[in-house]
C-alpha cells in the first residue's frame, strides 16, 4: 500500500532535467506522447521511497535524494576511456555491444561479427524510424514502478535485439554499459524478442572508465520469449564505487520454453536489480540465479518476482549473497501462483554471509499462492562463516585466510554454478573470485 | 480427481452457517452512548470508579489517536469502520460486584456452560480424556476469569490464588486495588502511541485481565479467561496486563467466542506481557469468534496487539494461537527479547474457511545478547478465503549471537482461497544465525487414497492428514485446550474433516 | 460362488487401455501369483480393484463375494474385506501410526456395524501383531511411514493386513526395495495369514518372491490380460524362458 511522503524539494529538481533532455530523447510520431505519460506516472510518486513496500529497505528518495543531470553524448576523449573498460570486461567469444554514458557506440562495437540469426538496431534508430504504435509501446513498456517509469520517459538508447522463428544464436551478445561521466546520469533501454524456438544468450557488463565516479545508470531491459524458444540473460554489474545501478527487467514467456536468468552486483554505492518475470504459458521452466557480492559502504537490493499465470510451470531460485564491512545486502523474492498455474512448482533459497559485525542482510522471501495443486517454499539463512568448517580446513593444513575465501568461494559457487553455459560460468566466476582477491 | 473434487464441495459447503456458538444471551444491558468523544472515554472511567490518573491516561491516547489513521499494509479488505457508529461501553444489568458465582445471572452462566467453559470450581472441561499418567489433578484445575461483553463476570480460585501471592482480577479492580503495579507497567510494552488499534484500545478499554505472580512462584494452575462478545455493535476493548516477576512462572489461556449476527462487530484488544529475570511466561490463545456466514456477511474484526517483553535475563515467553474465527484477523503476537539469554517462541495455527481473511504472524526483536526464537505457523486456507502469514525477525547491532529459526506451512483445501507468506528477515550482525523455511501444498492425492483404502471415509482422511499437518503447534497448547482446539479445528473445516 | 471374480475387464488410462479385457476367479483359502513384465497391467489390476482414482473402467466386472466392486467408494470396500499392500507405502508427518490403526481399525469396523475396540484390547492387538512381526514399538510412534527404511514400511503394510483381518489381500511387489532378510520376515509375516477364509493376491516381477510364498496358481499377464495360468512350475518356466514367448501371443 503506497504511503504518502512529501517529495524531497530536490526531486522536484527532475522537472527541469525532464524538460532539458527533451531534445536530446529519440522518438518520433506517438513516442513523446508515450514519454510524457510514463513521466507523468513518475511524477506521482516520485523517486520510490520506504513507503512503497516493494522499496522498503531500498529508500532511494532518502539515498540519493535528486536525479542527476543526464549525461552528455560522449565525445571522443571519452569514448578512448570506454574502449579500454569494454576490453576488460570482454565475455569470451561474445559479439560485444557497447553504450557509453547511455548512447550506442557502433565504433566500439562488433557489428561485424553478428551472426545473420540476429537483427540488431539501436533504440534510437527504432523509435526514431521505424517504430509503429505497438512496437512504441512494447519497447517503452512500464509497470507501477516508478523507477521503470522515470526509464520509458528519459531512456536516450539502447539495443533493440531480435531473434526469428526458430533461430539459434551462437555466441553470447554481450552489451556493456560504460560510463565516463561524473555526477550525470543516464538511462538505457533494451528491448529483446526470441520467437518460436529460438535460441540466444545475452550477458550485460556494467562498468566504469577510468575517470568515471557519481554517476547514476537506470536500465531496463524488456524481453519477450517466445514458446519452446530458450534465453540465458547473465548480468554483472561492477560499477564505480560511488555510483547508483538500478535496473529492471521486464520479462515474459511464451510455453514450454527455458529461461536461465543470474545477475551478480559486486561494487558500486547503490545497487538495485530488479526482475519482474511472468511465466505466461504452460511447462516452462525458469532458474534464476544470484549473487550479490558486497564490501565498504555498498548497498545492493535484488528484488525479483515471478509470477506463475500458466500451468505446470517450474521454477527454481538460488540467492547469495556475501557482506563484509559496513554493506548491507538485501534480498526480495516473490513468487506469485496465479488461479490457472495449476501443478506450478516453485522454490527459492536465499542465504546470506555476513563477514562482519557492521554487516547487515535483510531477506523477504514472499508467497503468493492463489491455486492449491501447487509446490511451493522458500528458505532464507543468515549468519556468519561455520567456525568448525574453517578449524577443520585449517587442521588440514590452510592458512585462516586461505580456509575462509575457500568457503566463501563454495558460498557464491552454489548460485553460480546454476549457470548452464560454461563459458559464461567461468565469466561470471572469474569475476566474482577478482572480487574476493580484491578483499584480502 | 472425483475424490478431490468431493472434498472441495464439501468444504464450500461447510461452515460458516454451521457455527456452533451462534447463540444470543438475552439480558439487559447496561451501555454507554453510541459513539467516540471526551464523554465517552469519561463515561467508561466513571463507570469503573477509576482514578484521575487513568482518566487522564485514557484521555492522551484519545487525543493522540485522533491524529492517526488506519494502517492499510495488512491483506485484508473491508468496508470502512464507522467509529461513531459503535458503543464503547456494554456491560451486563443490573450490575453490582459480584462475590460468588451464585450471584452472576443464570443466563451468563448458561452461556457459559454453552460455551463448555468451566466457571463452577469444580468443572473441567469437557470432552477430555487425559493420557495415561497424566491425570495430575493440579494440570486440570483451571482458574476462570470470564469477560462478558467489556466487563469481568466472575473470577475463581481466588481463594488458592491469594494464597500462593499471585495476583489475579479484573484489571479494572486491579487500577483501584493494586495502582501502584498497573502504573509501573500499563502501555510499557504497548505504549499508547503503539499503533491506531492499540491507542484506540488505550482510551476505551472497558477490562480485561490483570496478573501479577510474585519473584520465584509457579502459579499453581493455568489462569483463563474467556472473552465473549453479546452486545449488538459493541466494540470489545480489552486489556490484559501479565507480569511475571523473577523466576516465576505463570501459563495463561485465553477463548474466545462470539454469537453469530449480521454486523461486523470490533474487537480491538490489547495484551502486555512482562517477564523478568529468569522468569517464564506461556499464553495460549483459542480464539473461534464468528466468521461471518456464507456470503461473507457478518463476523467479528479482530485488530488485536499483543506483545510481550523478555525485560529479564533468561526470560521465556512462548506464545500459542489456534485462530479459527472471525471475519478478519489482523493479529501478531510479538517478542521483545530485551534479556540477554531471553527466548520467545509463537507457535500458530490458523485456519480460514468461507470469506475469512486472515492476516497474522509475529515479531521477534532481538536486542539483548545470545537471544533465540522459535516460530512455527501452520495455515490452512479453504473456501474463498485468504491466509497470510507476516512475521518479522530481526537482530539489531548489539544482538550477538541471536538465534532463530522459523517454519511457516500452508495447506490450501480448494482453488478459491489463497495462501500467503510474508516474512521479513533482518541481520545487522554477522553472529546472527537465523534459519527461515516455508512451504505451500495441498493434501496429496495419493495421501488420501492410502487412508480410504485402509477403512477411514474422505472426511476422516482429510481430518487426520489435517491434524498430523498442524500437531506441531497443538502440542504446545495445555492438554484441556488441546482437545479443545482439535475439536475447533473440526468444526472449521466441517463437512470435510471427521 | 468365488470370493473374488472378474469378467472381462476393461480399463483405460488417459485415453490408453491398459488392461483389455482380463478374466480371474479367486477362491477363498487360495493364494494366486500374477507375474508380469513392466507396465503388463499389473498394478493396475490391483489399484482398480482397490478403487484408486484416476482410472476408467469401460468394461466388464468385478464382483466381491457376488456384489458389484466397482460401484463401491474404496473404504467400503477395505470395510468389506479388501486390502492392498502398497507397492510404495505413503508417508504421512505428523499421524502416528498408532493413531492411523486406530482410526482406520475403528472407521471399518463401525462401517461393519461392529463395536469400535477399547483402547486397552486395541493396544494390545498392535502390540501383539507388531511384535510377531518385529516391529518396534517406537516405530508405531512415528509418523506413518515417515522415515521408514523399505523393510521398515513393507513390515507396516503387513501389520496392517494382520490387524485388519481382510479376506483379500493383494500384495503390489510387496518385494520391491527388501533385501533377503527383509523379504524373509515380510514373507512369513505374510504365510502367517494365510487361512481357508483369506485370499491373496501375489503381484510380483520376480520368482523369488514366490520362493517364500507359495502360490497355488500363478497367472502370467501380459498387454492386459492374463495369457496362461497354471501351477507354480509355470513360475519356473517363466524363469527359464522369460516373458517373450507370452508377449508374442498377445
Amino acid at each position: 500500500m503506497k504511503q504518502v511522503l512529501p517529495k524531497a524539494d530536490t526531486e522536484r529538481a527532475i522537472d527541469s532535467v525532464f524538460a532539458a533532455a527533451r531534445g536530446r530523447m529519440p522518438g518520433a510520431g506517438l513516442v513523446p506522447q508515450i514519454r510524457a505519460r510514463a513521466f507523468e506516472v513518475y511524477e506521482r510518486t516520485g523517486l520510490p521511497h520506504r513507503g512503497m513496500e516493494d522499496w522498503k529497505y531500498t529508500d532511494l528518495r532518502a539515498l540519493i535524494g535528486e536525479v542527476l543531470p543526464l549525461a552528455p553524448r560522449p565525445n571522443a576523449e571519452a569514448l578512448v576511456r570506454a574502449k579500454v573498460s569494454a576490453e576488460q570486461v570482454s565475455a569470451d567469444q561474445a559479439v560485444k555491444l557497447v553504450l557509453v554514458d547511455g548512447v550506442f557506440a557502433p565504433e566500439l562495437s562488433d557489428l561485424g561479427r553478428l551472426e545473420n540469426e540476429v537483427v540488431v538496431r539501436s533504440l534510437r534508430e527504432v523509435l526514431e524510424n521505424s517504430a509503429t504504435e505497438a512496437i512504441a509501446g512494447l519497447v517503452l513498456s512500464t509497470t507501477n514502478d516508478s523507477a521503470i517509469s522515470l526509464n520509458a520517459a528519459m531512456a536516450t538508447d539502447g539495443l533493440v535485439i531480435t531473434v526469428a522463428d526458430g533461430n539459434a544464436v551462437k555466441r553470447p551478445i554481450q552489451i556493456v554499459h560504460v560510463a565516463t561521466g561524473l555526477s550525470v546520469s543516464t538511462f538505457t533501454r533494451s528491448y529483446l524478442q526470441l520467437g518460436k524456438g529460438a535460441h540466444a544468450a545475452i550477458v550485460e557488463s556494467f562498468v566504469p572508465a577510468e575517470g568515471a565516479s557519481g554517476y547514476q545508470a537506470n536500465d531496463a531491459i524488456i524481453a519477450l520469449v517466445g514458446d519452446e524458444a530458450s534465453l540465458s540473460h547473465i548480468r554483472v554489474a561492477a560499477d564505480a564505487s560511488d555510483a547508483v545501478n538500478i535496473s529492471s527487467a521486464i520479462i515474459a514467456v511464451g510455453a514450454r520454453a527455458k529461461l536461465d536468468l543470474f545477475s551478480m552486483t559486486c561494487s558500486g554505492s547503490i545497487s538495485r536489480y530488479q526482475g519482474f518475470i511472468t511465466l505466461a504459458g504452460e511447462g516452462t521452466k525458469l532458474s534464476a540465479n544470484g549473487v550479490n557480492l558486497i564490501r565498504d559502504k555498498l548497498r545492493a537490493d535484488t528484488t525479483i518476482v515471478v509470477d506463475h499465470a500458466g500451468p505446470h510451470c517450474t521454477s527454481r531460485e538460488k540467492f547469495r549473497a556475501v557482506v563484509d564491512d559496513c554493506g548491507r545486502s538485501v534480498f526480495q523474492g516473490r513468487i506469485v501462483v496465479r488461479p490457472a498455474a495449476r501443478k506450478t512448482d516453485a522454490t527459492l533459497t536465499t542465504r546470506a554471509l555476513l563477514l562482519s559485525d557492521q554487516a547487515e542482510a535483510d531477506n523477504k522471501p514472499e508467497l503468493k499462492i492463489l491455486a492449491d495443486d501447487v509446490t511451493c517454499g522458500h528458505g532464507a539463512t543468515s549468519g556468519a562463516l561455520d567456525d568448525t568448517l574453517v578449524f577443520y580446513l585449517r587442521a588440514r593444513g590452510l592458512s585462516e585466510k586461505d580456509a575462509q575465501m575457500l568457503l566463501i568461494k563454495a558460498f557464491f559457487g552454489e548460485s553460480i554454478e546454476e549457470i548452464t553455459s560454461e563459458k559464461l560460468r567461468d565469466f561470471v566466476t572469474a569475476q566474482a573470485e577478482h572480487w574476493l582477491q580484491a578483499g584480502r | 480427481m472425483v475424490a478431490v473434487q468431493e472434498t472441495v464441495e464439501r468444504v464450500k459447503r461447510i461452515d460458516v452457517d454451521q457455527y456452533r456458538y451462534g447463540f444470543e444471551t438475552l439480558i439487559e444491558t447496561d451501555k454507554a452512548p453510541k459513539g467516540l468523544s471526551e464523554e465517552t472515554v469519561k463515561f467508561i472511567s466513571e463507570k469503573k470508579n477509576e482514578p484521575a490518573w487513568m482518566l487522564q491516561w485514557r484521555l492522551e491516547a484519545y487525543r493522540r489517536w485522533l491524529t492517526m489513521t488506519e494502517p492499510t499494509w495488512a491483506r485484508v479488505d473491508y468496508p470502512k469502520i464507522d467509529f461513531q457508529d459503535l458503543y464503547y461501553y456494554a456491560a451486563p444489568k443490573p450490575k453490582k460486584t459480584v462475590t460468588s458465582l451464585d450471584e452472576i445471572d443464570p443466563e451468563i452462566l448458561k452461556t457459559y456452560e454453552k460455551l463448555g467453559i468451566p466457571l463452577r470450581e469444580v468443572a473441567m472441561l469437557e470432552g477430555v480424556e487425559p493420557k495415561p499418567g497424566e491425570e495430575d489433578p493440579n494440570r486440570r484445575k483451571i482458574a476462570v476469569d470470564a469477560v462478558f461483553d467489556s466487563v469481568s463476570v466472575a473470577t475463581t480460585f481466588k481463594a488458592e490464588l491469594k494464597k500462593a501471592g499471585v495476583i489475579f482480577m479484573p484489571i479494572s479492580e486491579a487500577i483501584r486495588e493494586h495502582p501502584e503495579l498497573v502504573q509501573k507497567y500499563l502501555g510499557s510494552v504497548v505504549p499508547t502511541s503503539d499503533n491506531f488499534y492499540a491507542t484506540l484500545n488505550s482510551a476505551v478499554f472497558s477490562d480485561g485481565s490483570f496478573v501479577y505472580v510474585p519473584p520465584g512462584v509457579r502459579c499453581p494452575m493455568e489462569l483463563s479467561t474467556y472473552f465473549r462478545i453479546n452486545e449488538r455493535n459493541t466494540g470489545q476493548f480489552e486489556r490484559t496486563l501479565i507480569i511475571a516477576d523473577k523466576g516465576s512462572y505463570v501459563s495463561y489461556l485465553e477463548g474466545c467466542t462470539a454469537p453469530q449476527r449480521d454486523e461486523n462487530q470490533l474487537h480491538a484488544a490489547v495484551v502486555e506481557l512482562v517477564a523478568h529475570d529468569d522468569a517464564e511466561i506461556k499464553y495460549s490463545t483459542v480464539q473461534n469468534w464468528y466468521p461471518g456466514n456464507s456470503e461473507g456477511k457478518g463476523g467479528i474484526y479482530n485488530f488485536v496487539t499483543k506483545r510481550g517483553d523478555c525485560r529479564g535475563d533468561r526470560s521465556k515467553i512462548s506464545w500459542t494461537q489456534v485462530e479459527t474465527g472471525s471475519a478478519i484477523t489482523w493479529k501478531y503476537p510479538s517478542c521483545i527479547l530485551r534479556g540477554d539469554n531471553s527466548s520467545g517462541e509463537f507457535y500458530s495455527i490458523a485456519i480460514s474457511n468461507g470469506f475469512q481473511q486472515v492476516d497474522s504472524g509475529t515479531k521477534m526483536i532481538h536486542l539483548g545478547k545470545n537471544t533465540s526464537s522459535r516460530i512455527i505457523s501452520k495455515g490452512i486456507a479453504a473456501g474463498k478465503s485468504q491466509n497470510t502469514y507476516r512475521g518479522l525477525v530481526t537482530a539489531h547491532r548489539k544482538a550477538t549471537g541471536a538465534r532463530n529459526f522459523t517454519a511457516c506451512d500452508s495447506l490450501l483445501i480448494g482453488d478459491k482461497c489463497g495462501a500467503h507468506t510474508v516474512p521479513y528477515i533482518e541481520a545487522k550482525n554477522s553472529s546472527a544465525t537465523f534459519e527461515h523455511e516455508a512451504t505451500t501444498s495441498k493434501i496429496s492425492e495419493d495421501v488420501l487414497f492410502y487412508c480410504i483404502q485402509r477403512g477411514l471415509s474422505q472426511e476422516e482422511a482429510v481430518g487426520l492428514v489435517v491434524n498430523g499437518f498442524v500437531k506441531d503447534v497443538l502440542q504446545q497448547l495445555p492438554m484441556e485446550f488441546a482437545v479443545e482446539a482439535q475439536k475447533l479445528i473440526s468444526i472449521s473445516l466441517d463437512g470435510s474433516v471427521g | 460362488m468365488a470370493l473374488l471374480e472378474i469378467r472381462d475387464l476393461r480399463v483405460g488410462v488417459e485415453d490408453r487401455e491398459v488392461i483389455r479385457g482380463l478374466d480371474l476367479n479367486v477362491n477363498a483359502g487360495e493364494v494366486h501369483a500374477i507375474m508380469g513384465p513392466n507396465g503388463s497391467g499389473k498394478s493396475t489390476l490391483s489399484h482398480v480393484i482397490a478403487g484408486k482414482p484416476g482410472y476408467e473402467i469401460t468394461g466388464g466386472q468385478i464382483l466381491f463375494r457376488g456384489e458389484n466392486l466397482l460401484r463401491m467408494e474404496p473404504n467400503e470396500r477395505a470395510a468389506k474385506g479388501v486390502f492392498l499392500a502398497f507397492q510404495y507405502p505413503i508417508e504421512i508427518p505428523g499421524v502416528t501410526t498408532m493413531n492411523f490403526l486406530r482410526a482406520a481399525l475403528n472407521a471399518q469396523r463401525k462401517a461393519r456395524d461392529q463395536q469400535e475396540f477399547s483402547t486397552p484390547e486395541f493396544l494390545k492387538r498392535v502390540r501383539d501383531v507388531a511384535d510377531s512381526l518385529n516391529i518396534p514399538q517406537d516405530m508405531l510412534k512415528r509418523g506413518v511411514n515417515v522415515g521408514f527404511s523399505g523393510g521398515e514400511k513393507k513390515r507396516n503394510e503387513i501389520l496392517q493386513m494382520a490387524l485388519f483381518e481382510p479376506s483379500l489381500c493383494i500384495l503390489d511387489e510387496i518385494d520391491s526395495g527388501l533385501d533377503i532378510d527383509a523379504l524373509r520376515i515380510v514373507a512369513s509375516g505374510i504365510n502367517a495369514l494365510r487361512s481357508p477364509k483369506r485370499a491373496m493376491i501375489v503381484i510380483t516381477h520376480y520368482r523369488r518372491l514366490l520362493d517364500h510364498i507359495e502360490p497355488e496358481i500363478v497367472h502370467v499377464m501380459s498387454k492386459g490380460r492374463v495369457m496362461k495360468s497354471g501351477g507354480k512350475e509355470l513360475a519356473l518356466e517363466l524363469e527359464a524362458c522369460g516373458y517373450a514367448q507370452f508377449e508374442d501371443a498377445a
